[in-house]
């Protein structure tokens, strides 16, 4: 007799495809948030399966921080043309220039914390009742206790102690003018599922991720590549180092570790041995304890 | 092989569990997490410093799990939270779900997607009333696997009886509940024993350790391989000249085993015809299974559009708008007679009217209370309702997926209970 098993990638694959389609089928007008970072690449492979031979039925958008690595941009539009979806660019430097968001001054400046006007800004003015994200449970405390189809007020506010009970497969996404949804398909994947389904799958990404020469300089332990979007202390020294990113955000608060991995196979076996969370070269999470429920509750991702 | 290509074929375990603070259920996660390497340096540091900060003697490992603000404050968790762990066999997704009384609903809820269920017992107090609670819960659910780890053996001095007395006392009790597969491991979290280890402690002891069981159990069985059902779920169109007659039915294989060549039957139209094609982004296959996610193309062009279910000719679902659930309510506004809600099951949407509390289940002596018909938060009942529409389904113990339904208040659109088919 046969045995109808799934492997844990294909099982976790069919319940991200069945998540993006109840999306399509359970709202009006939803966006798929890219970054060009590996997480948001991977929902982006999943969408077109979950739909094909159709093209993906909703749009993808990109909070530009205006902070970006270069690569990052050049990625996304070569990917974006590639699998035929269309691109809404949100711009951070826009709303500071509109006014809606004044910009952090001083030696940490970052331009993290204005995504989230931007974020919140451009789903009013789209009216996107769902927006499609990567986070993964796995990632930080507080996103433990996140749900697949997680509920907004009218404020974009994520409201911990009063989250819909999730039971089943059964997803709701019923809600008010005006409310609207964070959808995230893979909540249940580690860093490690990712990495094993983008080598699986044969999935490209952004050349940040694999290990390469690069002018870097150390700031509270972590390591920042240079860019014009970072001012530096005099003592901090510049070096070239050969490291890669294990995820990708903005220039100014995105740390690179070393490494030598360089391919898929090399970075899964990094993985696997290393003893760090990857968001622990972000220090944008740094700020507290609860810096990330806090920046959720304001509706950031 | 190289490490990169073992990780490729692992089986996925979601699993439960269920314990007060004093059980040491944090304990016994933490143990699991950090004795398969899976807690990282720097979230060890972070919660090493913030037990010192408090003063405790230990680094307290519960904070591991307690992730939002509230919940560290208090000391306590509300909500479910949801870890991860693999080892080279398997990986894990583990359910953390809240004890005490009024988080029923929690329990519930990470019951409601798990294989196995970890019920906690302190070898010092033996069954107590939570005990029987969560057995239920675990029962009521469906969850196929229930260990019960009989916790703190070095506080007993490993004593064989005093294991061997309450699992007696749970097979008596766990008996008059339906639960298929039953497991005992007398452990010490707190020091290993049994969890990942095997004890040196209590040489009696003959059965595996805990992480051997959850990499080992059969979980082959745990869907429904038999009953053949395919709610669709989206219809795909594309607008695409070489797919220009192209209509698929998107879904999630809810039961059974589809072939290419079946004949079927769509509900609620009745109209037959026979699988042309299963397909999927990565090419066409022969047969499909649960849980997978594929879109099937069919011989005749019937209309079926999403809420609609395929299935084979000779073994069809109950088709009904009168159904008796057992429900847990998860709203502080109790459940009304007579009251109006909208209703989810599997793909379709529908109102209902629920027409009668049957009786209240006391979840701890598993009495049923005939007179009480008011079901409030945490609380499960019998009621009976009646939809606006059939729906096509089977009973809860035959299939988790077409057998559960979630009610929805019509005006707040939160999500208020949990049904199951009965």
């Amino acid at each position: 007799m046969q045995a109808y098993n799934l492997t844990h990638l294909k099982e976790l694959e069919s319940e991200a495809i069945f998540v993006m389609r109840e999306v399509a089928s359970q709202f009006e007008n939803p966006v798929l948030l890219f970054s060009g970072g590996k997480d948001s690449i991977v929902c982006a492979h999943i969408a077109r399966k979950a739909f094909f031979p159709a093209n993906i039925p909703f749009p993808l958008m990109h909070v530009d921080t205006g902070h970006n690595f270069p690569e990052t941009i050049e990625f996304r539009d070569k990917f974006i043309n590639k699998i035929g979806a269309n691109l809404i660019v949100a711009s951070v430097q826009d709303s500071i220039d509109q006014g809606r968001v004044v910009e952090e001054k001083g030696i940490n400046a970052s331009r993290n914390g204005l995504q989230t006007t931007t974020l919140l800004d451009a789903i009013e003015e789209h009216k996107f009742d769902a927006a499609i994200g990567g986070a993964r449970r796995d990632e930080e405390k507080a996103r433990a206790k996140e749900r697949f189809f997680s509920h907004r007020d009218e404020f974009g506010q994520w409201d911990p102690k009063n989250q819909r009970p999730e039971l089943w497969n059964l997803f709701n996404g019923m809600k008010h003018f005006g409310e609207n949804f964070r959808i995230f398909p893979i909540s249940n994947w580690t860093e490690m599922d990712v990495w094993q389904y983008i080598l699986a799958e044969g999935i490209e990404l952004p050349p940040l991720y694999f290990a390469h020469q690069r002018e870097v300089f150390k700031r509270d332990g972590v390591i920042m590549s240079t860019s014009d979007f970072i001012e530096q202390k005099p003592e901090e020294k510049v070096n070239t180092m050969t490291v890669r990113f294990r995820t990708i955000g903005d220039m100014t608060c995105t740390g690179a570790v070393e490494s030598n991995a360089d391919s898929l196979e090399l970075i899964i076996e990094e993985v696997a041995a290393t003893r760090t969370t990857e968001r622990g070269t972000r220090s944008d999470d740094k700020r507290s304890e609860a810096a990330m429920e806090d920046r959720k509750k304001q509706g950031y991702f | 092989m190289s490490e990169a290509n073992t990780y490729l074929d692992m089986e996925l375990l979601r699993f439960s569990t269920a314990g007060s603070v004093d059980d040491g259920k944090s304990t016994l996660i933490g143990r699991l997490l950090y004795d398969s390497k899976s807690i990282f340096e720097d979230q060890y540091e972070a919660i090493e410093q913030t037990s010192k900060k408090k003063g405790e003697e230990h680094v307290n490992l519960a904070l591991l799990t307690d992730g939002l603000r509230s919940e560290r404050e208090q000391g306590i968790t509300i909500d479910v939270a949801y870890r991860y762990f693999a080892t080279p066999k398997r990986k894990f997704i583990i359910a953390d779900t809240p004890g005490h009384i009024q988080y029923t609903r929690n329990m519930v809820t990470g019951a409601s997607t798990s294989n196995l269920s970890i019920i906690l017992i302190d070898a010092r107090k033996g069954i107590i009333e939570q005990t029987h609670r969560h057995t239920f819960i675990a029962s009521l659910l469906g969850i196929p696997h229930v260990v019960f780890c009989i916790n703190k053996m070095d506080l007993v001095d490993y004593d064989e009886a005093v294991f061997e007395r309450i699992k007696k006392e749970t097979e008596a009790f766990a008996s008059k509940l339906d639960v298929k597969d039953v497991h005992f491991i007398p452990i010490s979290a707190l020091k290993g024993d049994n969890v990942v280890n095997r004890s040196e402690n209590m040489p009696w002891y003959k059965g595996s350790t805990l992480l051997y069981l959850l990499e080992n159990i059969h979980i082959g069985s745990d869907h429904n391989h038999i009953d053949c059902r395919f709610p669709v779920q989206y219809v795909v169109r594309p607008q695409k000249e070489e797919f220009h007659d192209y209509r698929g039915y998107a879904g999630r294989i809810a039961g059974g085993v589809f072939k290419a060549g079946d004949k079927v039957v769509a509900l609620p139209s009745g109209f037959s015809s026979s699988i042309k094609s299963i397909d999927t982004f990565d090419g066409e296959i022969e047969e499909a299974f649960a849980p997978m996610s594929v879109t099937l193309t069919l011989e005749d062009e019937i209309d079926i559009s999403r809420g609609d279910m395929i299935v084979r000719e000779n073994n069809q679902p109950t088709v009904s708008q009168d159904i008796d659930l057992m429900i847990c309510w998860m709203s502080n506004k109790p459940l009304q007679e007579r009251g109006k809600y909208a209703i989810k099951h599997t793909s379709a949407d529908a109102r209902c009217v629920v027409k009668e509390v049957r009786y209240k289940m006391d979840i701890n002596t598993l009495h049923r209370l005939e007179d009480e018909k008011e079901i409030g938060m945490n609380d499960i009942g019998r009621v009976s309702i009646r939809t606006t529409k059939p729906l096509f389904f089977d009973s809860y113990k035959r299939n988790r997926i077409t057998g559960s339904v979630i009610l929805i208040d019509e005006a707040t659109h939160e999500t208020v209970g949990a049904g199951m088919i009965l």
